[in-house]
């Protein structure tokens, strides 16, 4: 059955992780260097010899999750240990050094290795919170259909505008330009679309021609729900192009629905993505810094 | 006055064409009758530039026209050029109406152009596509009334009347819709022919507007105008009354009229009533009509080298000339293990001498079926299948026996020469129930399952024999291994196969229950009514029984047993087995036993009935005639698509698998793949056999696909689709540090330009049956939300997911 990545085969590498930990606790406590731990002792080097390899390993992943035809177990199992093992790096790496930090490449390594760890610690949240938002989100439809059905709104409600005024056939025509779905980074997390733009242009032209007919404006506020419109509408005399304008203020409110479950979908997958942006090149930058502290290491010899 | 040859061929297909021009390389007096302007008609309507492919590969051409695996119109462009060359005595437009032998022998052809031919032989190879099936109105052959489609983009602005109901009318008219205005004419009120995309696509159509529909009309004439702006109107009768359309073309899709009709009129009988039957021929492809001889798919060998040898063989025969079939070397060779072999003939004589249950088919299907099988000599003590191996072939006992390990007995069934085994896996498309192993000189016939399943649809008492051992054998291995066949034979006597659409009851709660089933082909859902709603307990695969529980004590069935696909029962009467448990007071144990399981797990699926909603989810999704199927839950997915890249890299840069679409309920999510169905519908219509299932069950496309397409339409989940092999990736380390694209699970720089002229093949799941680890979609799903799972798993998943 579906197992996730935190219980995958009963939390096994949580307990690996833990063990790690409580051996390195032990040895550190056990452990009384002169003058202070550090680095440099058998045990500082031990221990940073285990979280240098922890983060090759690590980086690793990257190359596991494209070796699709491996055998060398799965990339759920992988993943599992990847949570688990790269938190434990965190207490192995302070134990190393001994809690000393200063304003040097070393330190700069650990600050590289937890900003890594830490937007870690972001992408489990999100991977573990965000699908289940996205499945309710998308109601059993896909994002295709969803936009495809927007599409069919637009062409029905241009055509139904037509029939209704020039200034609304406007109106709808402009909506239809202004629904952006998608594009650049920021649009795309904030989840915004033009849908509603178009609403509130439509209620602008009915008070409008309510004003020219000599009716009184209507009193229609900012906040005001589409039912409400339509309960409004329905007071007004009874004409066919009030009819219409309300079919048409239905579809662009079902258009305005689907285009922010759209975006929400946009801003989902987004979000279930920006964070690898941060996590994998910080971690290139991690091997870098490591790869410098090591080397630079030898020089104290 | 009639036109006299001496061979008169009718359609120019492979077989036809080839005996025409075998007949006119010979100097013999022939016509070649064929009732388009075009040879071939088949073939050329395949689509532009399709590959046509020439299998099988081992089996040599032996006609005077050329033909080797390459594009349609290369293919097409040589048989009219050698047809040319060779003088073919062909006459195009006509179709012919009727095939008279006339007591002196000769055959009276007659055209329904009106041409009239007589002939001393008839070769028939008019395939299995049948005539397509006109309005049956005045004005059916105007000629803006048209019966296909090639390229519905060819017309704009028209209105187009499109007739039908069927798949093929729908797509026509979604297509047609794009830039024209489509009406579309429904005989019924609904669209219960099309599959369930077509149906609602249409219907979502018609509610938009995109298209006009009438329903419950009929046309009642079509007629060519003169004036006003449109060439042509239909009157129509519908049920408000009658209606006018005016249009500019008529596309009429009403199917084909199978051409087994026309075949029994000219006199040729069919062995069974059974639509996959073909009709009885010799081995020199005469009919039972002295004189007419049959070639090509129409006689069961849908191949065009199959066809085309048989084309210059019938020539060969008619003439009177003796010559050996292409197969023969094939034979040869496969009987060349077989001790004491001397001919060909007397070798298959041999076999039918042996095994009883060949006895009944003709000497040309005898070679057919030994062509398909093989011929098997295993040591002592080999094992031939395991238990629980999935699959699916037919063996039969030439010489020697072979022992039958029964599970949990120390003894074993012992089958002699003339026996059969394989039966239950092959009618019930699930796991092999026993071991096999070899006895003392042991020589087997193992038959693929299409092979079997040709012969059991068109020899009726080849299937009698294999039904009758089959419910003796089921009754034995699922109730009493011990009990002897005197002990069964009186329950065996009073079985009976029972057949249900999917949906049907076996049985319903409450009722009195005087038998028992057990499943045989397909599957069962057992729900009960709790509170108004039916709530599915549990499912029942093939190979088990229902409603036992009635004949242990309650009288009544306490639940109710419905077909989740279609199925068959062994229908067991209660009084037979009533004395049958008298007799063997230990299955009355064994049964109680199984009975308080049952019940047990009813209870805790009664307390979650949330569980069974996700069971009857997953059977409306079709799960119940699947042997493993992919589930996502969506709780867990995050959406990386992993799997579709991990199924595109390991199998040739194409995914097999489409994750976004299908449907979800309670976030457990059914993607569009494979599910490996126990009796797989694209086998149904494979011309050359590539499809077929591993031992461990995958059902996969073997390298001999000729890319035909019949699989892709017959798959009902739309799991297969064609595609080429796209070009080779570089490497990881490549992509990594030198930047070579694409990556690993990158798409490949030119997918989706089509290039004409590749070979497209059909590709599917096949389960990652090569790959060392097992399913690559669910081994790359790095959340754990992708897992496999078999139905047996369905009532244990439904309760993890409360």
């Amino acid at each position: 059955m579906h197992e996730s990545i935190l219980t995958h085969a009963r939390s096994r590498y949580l307990w690996v992780a833990l063990a790690l930990c409580l051996v390195s606790i032990g040895l550190y406590v056990w452990h009384d260097p002169d003058p202070v731990p550090n680095g440099g002792t058998w045990l500082g080097y031990t221990l940073g010899t285990i979280g240098a390899l922890l983060i090759m390993w690590l980086l690793l992943f990257g190359v596991r999750k494209r070796s699709y035809s491996t055998s060398l177990g799965s990339t759920r199992g992988w993943l599992s240990a990847h949570i688990y093992l790269g938190t434990a790096l965190i207490l192995v790496a302070l134990l190393h050094c001994g809690f000393q930090f200063g304003w040097n490449v070393h330190t700069l390594a650990l600050v590289l290795m937890l900003l890594v760890i830490f937007s870690g610690f972001f992408g489990v949240y999100v991977y573990l919170r965000y699908p289940a938002l996205m499945t309710r989100n998308r109601e059993n439809a896909t994002r295709d259909a969803m936009l495809e059905e927007i599409a069919e709104i637009d062409q029905n409600a241009l055509a139904l505008a037509d029939g209704i005024a020039p200034e609304i056939h406007a109106v709808v025509l402009r909506s239809i330009e202004n629904t952006r779905l998608g594009g650049g980074v920021w649009t795309q997390l904030r989840a915004r679309d033009g849908s509603d733009i178009a609403i509130a242009r439509i209620r602008d032209a009915i008070a409008q021609r309510n004003t020219q007919l000599g009716a009184k404006p209507a009193p229609l506020k900012a906040g005001q729900t589409i039912i409400a419109m339509v309960d409004f509408l329905a007071d007004q005399a009874d004409d066919k192009q009030t009819e219409a304008l309300r079919r048409l203020i239905d579809m662009l409110s079902r258009k305005r629905s689907l285009a922010t479950r759209v975006a929400r979908d946009i801003q989902y997958q987004a979000i279930m993505e920006i964070w690898l942006y941060v996590h994998v090149p910080l971690s290139i930058t991690l091997l870098a810094a490591l790869l410098t502290h090591i080397l630079s290491v030898f020089f104290y010899w | 006055m009639a036109e006299r040859f001496r061979i008169a061929i009718v359609g120019s297909g492979p077989g036809g064409l080839s005996a025409a021009a075998r007949a006119a390389e010979r100097g013999e007096s022939h016509v070649l009758l064929e009732a388009e302007p075009h040879l071939s008609n088949t073939i050329y309507r395949y689509q532009k530039g399709k590959y046509v492919m020439d299998e099988p590969g081992i089996l040599p051409l032996r006609s005077p026209i050329p033909f080797v695996a390459g594009l349609r119109e290369t293919i097409l462009e040589a048989w009219d050029e050698s047809s040319a060359r060779l003088k073919v005595n062909v006459r195009h437009r006509h179709e012919v109406k009727s095939i008279q032998r006339r007591a002196d022998g000769v055959f009276d052809l007659a055209c329904t152009n009106g041409a009239k031919f007589e002939a001393q032989a008839v070769v028939l190879g008019i395939g299995l596509q049948g005539n397509l099936r006109k309005l049956g109105v005045a004005g059916e052959d105007l000629p803006f009334v048209q019966y296909q489609l090639d390229d519905p983009d060819a017309y704009e602005g028209e209105t187009i009347v499109v007739v039908g109901a069927g798949d093929a009318a729908i797509e026509n008219a979604l297509a047609l819709a794009k830039q024209n205005n489509v009406v579309l004419i429904n005989r019924k009120d609904e669209f219960s022919r099309a599959k369930k995309g077509n149906e609602q696509a249409v219907l979502k159509a018609i509610e938009d507007g995109v298209i006009e529909c009438y329903y419950n009309s009929a046309p009642e004439r079509v007629e060519a105008l003169n004036a006003g702006r449109k060439p042509g109107r239909m009157i129509l009768s519908t049920d408000k009354g009658r209606a006018q359309i005016l249009l500019d073309r008529v596309i009429a899709r009403l199917g084909a009229t199978a051409p087994r009709g026309f075949v029994e009129a000219c006199g040729v009988t069919f062995p069974s009533k059974d639509p996959a039957s073909v009709p009885a021929i010799s081995p020199q492809y005469e009919s039972n009509v002295k004189g007419l001889y049959i070639v090509g798919a129409l006689g069961g060998y849908p191949l065009i080298k199959q066809a085309m040898n048989q084309g210059y063989e019938v020539v060969e025969y008619i003439t009177g000339s003796v010559v050996e079939p292409a197969d023969a070397p094939l034979l040869k060779a496969k009987f060349s293990g077989l001790g004491g072999f001397r001919s060909v003939d007397e070798a298959l004589a041999r076999i039918q001498k042996n095994v009883p249950v060949l006895s009944h088919i003709t000497p040309l299907q005898m070679r057919e079926f030994m062509l398909d099988s093989d011929i098997r000599t295993p040591a002592e003590g080999e094992t031939i299948f395991a238990r629980n191996d999935y699959t699916n072939s037919f063996y039969s006992i030439v010489e020697g026996e072979v022992r039958i390990v029964v599970e949990g007995q120390a003894a074993s069934v012992v089958l002699r020469r003339g026996e059969f085994f394989g039966e239950m896996s092959l009618i019930s498309g699930r796991r092999r129930s026993a071991t096999v192993v070899a006895g003392r000189n042991c020589i087997l016939v193992e038959t693929p399952r299409r092979s079997m399943n040709r012969l059991i649809s068109s020899v009726e008492a080849v299937k009698r024999e294999i039904d009758r051992i089959f419910i003796v054998r089921a009754i034995q291995s699922r109730f009493a291994p011990e009990a002897t066949h005197e002990q069964l034979a009186d329950m065996a006597a009073n079985a009976t196969l029972v057949r249900y659409k999917a949906g049907d009851n076996v049985f319903q709660e409450g009722e009195v229950g005087d038998c028992l089933h057990l499943v045989r082909v397909g599957s069962l859902t057992i729900s009960r009514n709790i509170g108004g709603k039916d709530v599915v307990l549990t499912y029942v695969a093939a190979g088990n029984y229902v409603g036992e529980m009635a004949l242990l004590g309650e009288s009544r069935r306490s639940a109710t047993a419905r077909a989740a696909i279609a199925t068959e029962t062994i229908r067991l009467d209660g009084d037979a087995f009533k004395r049958l448990l008298a007799k063997i007071p230990v299955l009355k144990l064994r049964l109680q036993k199984e009975y308080r399981q049952r019940t047990a797990a009813n209870l805790a699926m009664q307390s979650a009935p949330e569980g069974g909603d996700i069971i009857s989810f997953l059977m409306a999704q079709g799960a119940g005639e699947a042997t493993d199927i992919l589930l996502i839950d969506e709780s867990l997915c995050v959406r990386c698509d992993n799997c579709e890249k991990a199924c595109a890299e390991t199998h040739g840069g194409t995914s097999r698998l489409d994750r976004e679409a299908g449907p979800t309920f309670a976030n457990v999510h059914v993607p569009t793949s494979c599910r490996h169905c126990e009796h797989p519908h694209c086998m149904k219509d494979c011309p050359p056999d590539a499809l077929r299932r591993a031992p461990n069950g995958e059902v996969f496309i073997a390298d001999n696909c000729i890319g035909c397409g019949n699989c892709e339409r017959n798959c009902p989940y739309g799991v297969i689709h064609m595609a080429s092999k796209p070009p080779k990736k570089p490497g990881l380390l490549q992509w990594l540090l030198f930047g070579r694209g694409p990556g690993p699970g990158e798409a490949p720089y030119d997918a989706g330009i089509k290039k004409d002229g590749q070979a497209k093949k059909a590709v599917k799941c096949d389960m990652c049956k090569d790959q060392a680890g097992g399913a690559a979609c669910v081994r790359a799903c790095p959340t754990g939300a992708a897992i496999r799972i078999s139905p047996e798993e369905f009532p244990a998943y439904a309760q993890s997911r409360r």
